[in-house]
């Protein structure tokens, strides 16, 4: 179990969702079949932008890929590995994932060094050893630097105190600060007000290019998911109807992905 | 004199008791209602033990891996079976009553001439003559002491930081790539080994077990641990131990006035219940600050 969770880190692992079937309650009127067939390969380094309205079955693709939500059929393989069934938390040992909600990215009872002191241990036995290494303060304050957030001089100050955007700054240092496969984004700037929102799209955007690292980012905001990563995907109905990536992306505008966004929406009777 | 060596006495012992409770009331923030077993497990295990003739000491970590064992099954009732919280205590709860009673042998059992960690060779020959008034408080004190400081010296390991992180926000937990539900479990465990030593404790001081101590346990707990960290509030990590068994022993002084004051001895839990309501109601706004006693 160990060996595949900790194969020796690339920086950059191929992903694909191979006949995946998602039936939510399954037998009852409610009936929803999100998923039937859906596959999708992500290439090593590629950063995804994925869009989509509400019940696209986006935020349930980045759950079945972290293995929140278990899958009716199909496979998922991380770098030619099925790990479709294993165990959430074991598949997240490879995987970095920033919520929504700055709240769950980090700790609000614990200060900033006790936070980072846990994430930096992802991977490694939580066992009986010190649980926070002050010899690390000062590599940490280093990383928390560039956020030009003040950070640095909050070591000791309770997460719980801080804005939603260095909470979530905090929170996106954290899922990298250890080598992940992965990094699952979702709708991390929707919960912070447009300039801030603007501060963390930049630090993603940085800390992908410098992990190169696989990234999948779930967003609303159109003009985001067309300005950053290098492809994207539009959602609807569980199926990913509109794929641009390479030369083709670049050449997308935001128009463009509003123009079909909005017939989709009107189909629906959105 | 009696009265102020009893109410530490009394108040240190739950002190060890609401210490396992601020793990499960605070940290985890599960309403563990195991409590109300495990503290009668421990005296069970420990009159079992003492009457066998085994060495009083041993009965320490005896009750201590018995209360971890009722605690982990607790959590693998909540985590495995999947059933809420409040009612995974509850069953445990229940399951202990019998088990306590098998244990012990009986409902009530008296260990009065009987070697106990108070009355042994060696504590009778460093508290000689009138010093001997002091040494059950003496004893209490370095074992509430010792299971401060290695509850203390837990919480900053890296397992300590990681049952810090599952009761703030579990999800985290998942991320860093560890079972939450394994997490929870150890600390269950832990907390009720805390809880089944006071229970230990308690035996040997009343030099007998009583089914019915379990009673109310986790009420005294929770009002010890909510007094503790409300009186002192900007306390950091380490001394807030120290706050919970400070917390316990100011409760049990407020216990031991009210029967001062006249109040009926079978009114015992009544007042537990009443002094707890107002503990809580008093502390409440208090409460809404993050983190709680943590911060």
């Amino acid at each position: 179990m160990r060996k595949s969770s900790f194969s020796m880190w690339k920086g950059m692992t191929m992903l694909e969702l191979k006949g995946i079937w998602k039936n939510y309650n399954p037998g009852s009127v409610n009936e929803l079949c999100l998923f039937q067939d859906f596959n999708l390969t992500v290439r090593d380094g590629e950063f995804v932008s994925v869009v989509g309205s509400n019940g696209s079955g986006k935020t349930s693709l980045l759950n079945i890929i972290c293995g929140s939500i278990e899958i009716d059929r199909g496979q998922i393989l991380a770098d030619g590995t099925d790990i479709g069934r294993q165990k959430d938390f074991l598949r997240q040992r490879r995987i970095g994932r920033v919520y929504q909600d700055p709240s769950k990215g980090t700790c609000s009872g614990m200060t900033i060094l006790e936070n980072m002191s846990l994430a930096d241990n992802k991977g490694k036995p939580y066992n009986l050893g010190r649980g926070v290494n002050k010899a690390k303060a000062g590599r940490y304050r280093e990383m928390l630097r560039p956020l030009n957030l003040g950070l640095e001089d909050k070591m000791n100050v309770s997460v719980g105190s801080l804005s939603g955007g260095q909470r979530q700054a905090l929170a996106l240092l954290m899922a990298t600060m250890t080598p992940v496969d992965f990094l699952i984004l979702d709708e991390h700037t929707a919960a912070l007000d447009p300039r801030t929102a603007e501060t963390i799209m930049g630090l993603t955007d940085r800390i992908v290019g410098e992990k190169r690292v696989t990234t999948i980012m779930v967003t609303h905001n159109l003009r985001y998911a067309v300005e950053y990563g290098n492809r994207l995907i539009m959602m609807h109905e569980g199926k990913a109807i509109l794929d641009k990536s390479g030369e083709e992306k670049a050449r997308v505008n935001a128009e463009e992905i509003m123009g079909i966004f909005n017939r989709i929406s009107v189909e629906c009777g959105n | 004199m009696a009265l102020i060596l009893s109410v530490l006495e009394q108040g240190m012992i739950y002190g060890i008791l609401a210490l396992g409770v601020y793990i499960t009331y605070k940290i985890l923030d599960f309403p563990d209602l195991t409590v109300d077993g495990s503290f009668p497990f421990g005296a069970a295990l420990t009159v079992r033990l003492i009457t066998m003739g085994l060495p009083p000491v041993v009965t320490l970590p005896a009750a201590f891996l018995g209360g971890a064992l009722a605690g982990a099954c607790t959590g693998l009732i909540h985590v495995k079976l999947k059933v809420r919280d409040l009612l995974s205590g509850i069953i445990m709860m229940t399951a202990l009553y019998t088990i306590n009673l098998w244990v012990a042998g009986a409902g009530y059992v008296a260990i009065f001439n009987q070697d106990t960690i108070f009355e042994n060779g060696v504590v009778n020959g460093v508290f000689p003559g009138a010093a001997g008034r002091v040494k059950t408080a003496a004893v209490i004190f370095l074992i509430t002491l010792l299971s401060k400081l290695l509850l203390d010296w837990y919480m900053s390991t890296k397992s300590g930081l990681l049952l810090r992180a599952v009761g703030d926000n579990d999800t985290i937990v998942t991320s860093l790539g560890v079972d939450k539900g394994l997490v929870k479990i150890v600390g269950l465990s832990i907390a009720n080994g805390l809880v089944s030593l006071g229970g230990c404790i308690y035996a040997q001081q009343q030099r007998s077990f009583e089914i019915s101590i379990g009673t109310g346990a986790v009420v005294i707990g929770l009002a010890s641990v909510i007094m503790g960290t409300s009186l002192f509030r900007k306390v950091t990590a380490p001394r807030v131990t120290s706050s919970v068994v400070i917390g316990s022993v100011l409760y049990k002084g407020c216990v031991a006035l009210a029967m001062f004051a006249g109040i009926d001895a079978n009114a015992i839990k009544l007042i537990t219940a009443v002094l707890f309501l107002i503990i809580l109601v008093i502390s409440m706004d208090r409460r809404k600050n993050p983190g709680g006693g943590l911060t």
